[in-house]
C-alpha cells in the first residue's frame, strides 16, 4: 500500500503541530543531519544518510539528569528529565537498527534507564529504505539490508511521488490512524519496491567468525601495529549509531549543582584513567582492542548480537583513515597462535 | 610528484637495509579514494607500500615522538616546521629523526569534491588533474581549483629542516600573505560574530583537531583537567568556543599552520580562521613565524624591550 508524497506531507504537517518533529535536513554546505523541523517542505529529500547518528534523541551527548539546591540543612533535587511525545523521521535501517541494539544497554532484567526510555517510549520512528547505497555503507553483511525495517514504527519506500507504507507496531499504528487512505500499488511500484527491497552494498564484510575468533584474540600481536596511526581522538565513536558510553559528573557551584552525564568514547585515556593515576587501558593497543572486543565480542555475548551496523560513519570520518572493515578483515586474516 | 616515490621508496630500503633507522614513518594508499593513511615501515621489504601523491594530508610530525627507536619520517614544508618546534621544545632529538624532506604542490581538499559529486566512489591524479567518479557525477579537476585552503596560503612549500630532500624546490608566490586573515578583520564584529557562532556550534568535541596537531602534545589537556575544571562537559557554542579558542592561546608563536586539524575535524569547522589570525599577529608584532629555523628563538621564549605593548597600554 502506498501513500502520495503530497498526501503524505499533509498528515506530517498536520503531526507536526502536535508532536515534536525530528527529520533530515541539509544545511547550506549540503551536510545533511537530524533537525527539529515544522513542515514536511523542510525535510531533506533523497540523501544518503545524516552526518552524526540520531542516537542523540534519546541518549543526547550532554544532558541534565538533576539538579540540587542546598539551603540550609534542606536539600531540594529537581528531576531534569523533561519528555516531548515525538516523531523522529526519515531514520535509515542502519539506525534504526541501532536503537534496537541501544535499547538492550539501556534496559537489562534489573534496570531501566528512564533517561533514555522515556523518550525512546515517547518517540515514533518512521524509518526509510536506502534507494542509494554509499560506497562506505556495508550493512548487508551485518545481517540486514538497506531496505530493512528492523526498529522502525512505521517504513516507508521512496516511490518518487509517493512512499510504499509499511506499519509495523501499535505505536506506528496510532501515529498512522491520521493519514488518508492508503492506495494499491501499481505494477510499476511494485518492480521499484522489488528492486530497492533486494538491493545489496557493494560493500562487504565477513563477521561469520569474528566472535568467535576473538574469544582467543585477546593477546594476538596483530593489536600491536594495527593502531599504530590512531590518534585517539572520539570522531568514530561520537559518529557512532551505537557506541553509548558515557561519563556521569557533577558540576557544582556554591550551594547549586547537577549531575550530567556526558558521551565518553574508549579511544581517549581519559575514558579509563583511575584517580589513583593508574590507567588499565594505557595504550592505544588496549583502547582499540576493547573497541573491537566489544563491538564483536563482549556485545554478542551481552545482547546477543554485533554492536556495528555498517553505517560506515566512523570511516568516512577517520583523520587517519583507518578502516574498521579492513580491521576486521584484519583479524579474520590474522593466524591465531594455539599455545 | 610520482618519480619522486622511487626516490622516496629507495632511500626508505637503504636507511632500513643499513640499520639506521627502525621505522619509517609515511603515507600508504588508503581505503577510501583521494585518502592516504599514515603507515610504518619497518623492513626493507615493505618499502613499497609508501606512496607520496597529492592525498598525503596527514602531519605526520605529530607519530615522531611517540614513535619508539630510530625513525625516519616523510616531511612536506609543514610538517618539517613542525619537526623545528618539536625539537626546539625538546619533544624530540634531532640525531633520532632522518628527515625525507619533500617540495609538496599541496594536498586534495576532498570534501569540496564531495560537495559538488556526491561520496567519490574512484578518482586518479595525473599531471595535476583530478578525475573523480561520484555518486552524483563524474568531473575532472584541475588540482588548483580543489586543492586544500591551507596549501593555498603555504608560504613554506619546501621543507626547512631536512637530511635528504625530494622533489624539485616549489616557488612560493603569494602577493598578500594573511589575506584570508585581513578579509577577517576588516569585517563588522556582529558578521565576525555570526561566523564563529556558527562554525563553533558545529564542534563535537571528539578533539581530532587536538589529537592531529603535533603541537597538541601536553600530557593533560586542559580540556581534559578537572582540578582546576576549565570545562564543563557541555557540548554548546559557548563551550565548544572556549576550548577552540584556549586551544589558539596555547599555540600562539607556536602553530605552523599545516591545516591538519582543519583536515581532521569530521565537522568541517573552521579551525584555522582563529589560528591564522594569531599567526598574523606574531608575525606582525615580534616578526616571528614558527618554526622556519632551528636557530631562531621562539617567539614565547624572546623578551624584547621594544615589543610592542599597544594591547596593554596606549604607545
Amino acid at each position: 500500500m502506498k501513500i502520495s508524497k503530497e498526501k503524505f506531507g499533509q498528515s506530517f504537517d498536520a503531526l507536526a503541530a502536535e508532536y515534536k518533529t525530528i527529520a533530515p535536513v541539509s544545511d547550506a554546505a549540503g551536510v545533511v543531519n537530524y533537525e527539529a523541523v515544522e513542515s514536511f517542505s523542510e525535510v531533506k529529500q533523497n540523501y544518503l544518510n545524516s552526518k552524526l547518528p540520531p542516537k542523540s534523541f534519546f541518549f543526547p551527548q550532554h544532558e541534565k539528569l538533576l539538579s540540587y539546591v542546598k539551603e540550609g540543612k534542606d536539600v531540594t533535587v529537581k528531576n531534569e528529565l523533561k519528555v516531548e511525545k515525538t516523531i523522529l523521521f526519515g531514520v535509515r535501517p542502519c539506525d534504526a537498527k541501532a536503537f534496537l541494539l541501544l535499547d538492550t544497554v539501556f534496559k537489562n532484567d534489573m534496570f531501566t534507564d528512564p533517561y533514555y526510555f522515556e523518550r525512546r517510549d515517547n518517540t515514533v520512528v518512521i524509518g526509510v529504505a536506502c534507494n542509494k547505497i554509499a560506497p562506505t555503507c556495508f550493512c548487508s553483511s551485518m545481517g540486514f539490508s538497506p531496505a530493512s525495517s528492523a526498529g522502525a514504527d512505521i517504513f516507508l519506500i521512496d516511490l518518487g511521488d509517493s512512499y510504499q507504507v509499511e506499519i509495523l507496531t501499535e505505536k506506528g499504528k496510532a501515529l498512522a490512524a491520521v493519514f488518508p487512505e492508503l492506495v494499491e500499488l501499481t505494477v510499476e511500484d511494485q518492480t521499484l519496491v522489488d528492486t530497492i527491497k533486494s538491493a545489496q552494498t557493494t560493500s562487504q564484510v565477513d563477521v561469520s567468525t569474528i566472535t568467535s575468533k576473538l574469544e582467543k584474540f585477546f593477546d594476538h600481536s596483530y593489536w600491536d601495529t594495527l593502531q599504530e596511526k590512531c590518534i585517539g581522538c572520539n570522531s568514530c565513536t561520537f559518529s557512532c549509531p551505537t557506541c553509548h558510553c558515557f561519563d556521569i559528573s557533577e558540576e557544582v557551584r556554591n550551594n547549586k549543582g547537577s549531575r550530567v552525564r556526558t558521551w565518553d568514547g574508549c579511544m581517549a585515556p581519559l575514558f579509563t584513567l583511575h584517580a589513583s593515576g593508574h590507567n588499565p587501558r594505557d595504550k592505544k593497543k588496549s583502547r582499540w582492542r576493547q573497541r573491537m572486543m566489544h563491538k564483536f565480542n563482549y556485545f554478542v555475548h551481552n545482547s546477543g548480537d554485533i554492536s556495528c551496523v555498517g553505517c560506515g560513519r566512523c570511516i568516512k570520518s577517520c583523520p587517519v583513515n583507518l578502516d574498521i572493515r579492513q580491521v576486521i578483515d584484519g583479524v579474520n586474516k590474522a593466524e591465531l597462535v594455539v599455545n | 610528484m610520482n618519480n619522486i616515490i622511487n626516490d622516496i621508496r629507495e632511500t626508505a630500503r637503504q636507511l632500513l637495509a643499513d640499520g639506521k633507522v627502525d621505522v619509517v614513518i609515511g603515507y600508504e594508499k588508503g581505503s577510501l579514494p583521494l585518502k592516504a593513511t599514515p603507515c610504518f615501515v619497518r623492513s626493507a621489504q615493505e618499502v613499497d607500500r609508501l606512496i607520496w601523491d597529492e592525498t598525503c594530508e596527514n602531519n605526520l610530525a605529530s607519530f615522531v615522538a611517540n614513535t619508539p627507536g630510530k625513525k625516519a619520517i616523510i616531511a612536506k614544508g609543514c610538517d618539517s616546521r613542525s619537526l623545528v618546534v618539536l625539537i626546539q621544545e625538546n619533544q624530540l632529538l634531532r640525531d633520532d629523526v632522518y628527515i625525507i624532506g619533500v617540495s609538496c604542490p599541496g594536498v586534495v581538499n576532498k570534501r569540496k569534491i564531495e560537495a559538488e559529486i556526491g561520496e567519490i566512489l574512484e578518482a586518479t591524479i595525473a599531471e595535476g588533474t583530478i578525475s573523480v567518479k561520484g555518486m552524483e557525477g563524474s568531473k575532472e579537476y584541475s588540482f588548483a581549483d580543489v586543492k586544500d585552503a591551507t596549501c593555498q596560503t603555504c608560504r613554506y612549500p619546501n621543507p626547512v629542516i631536512e637530511d635528504i630532500h625530494m622533489g624539485v624546490t616549489i616557488e612560493v608566490s603569494q602577493s598578500t600573505p594573511f589575506a584570508d586573515v585581513i578579509e577577517m578583520e576588516n569585517k563588522p564584529d556582529s558578521e565576525r560574530q555570526a561566523y564563529f557562532n556558527q562554525q563553533m556550534s558545529k564542534c563535537i568535541r571528539c578533539y581530532a583537531c587536538r589529537n592531529a596537531c603535533p603541537m597538541c602534545y601536553c600530557p593533560e589537556c586542559f580540556v581534559d583537567c578537572n582540578s582546576p575544571k576549565w570545562l564543563t562537559g557541555g557540548v554548546n557554542r559557548a563551550e565548544n568556543l572556549m576550548f577552540q579558542a584556549g586551544r589558539v592561546l596555547h599555540l600562539a608563536g607556536r602553530c605552523v599552520d599545516c591545516g591538519a586539524c582543519a583536515r581532521a575535524c569530521p565537522q568541517d569547522v573552521d579551525i584555522r580562521a582563529m589560528n591564522r589570525k594569531s599567526a598574523k599577529d606574531v608575525l606582525v608584532m615580534y616578526h616571528h613565524e614558527a618554526g622556519i629555523s632551528e636557530t631562531i628563538k621562539p617567539a614565547l621564549n624572546e623578551f624584547s624591550a621594544d615589543d610592542p605593548e599597544a594591547f596593554l597600554v596606549k604607545e
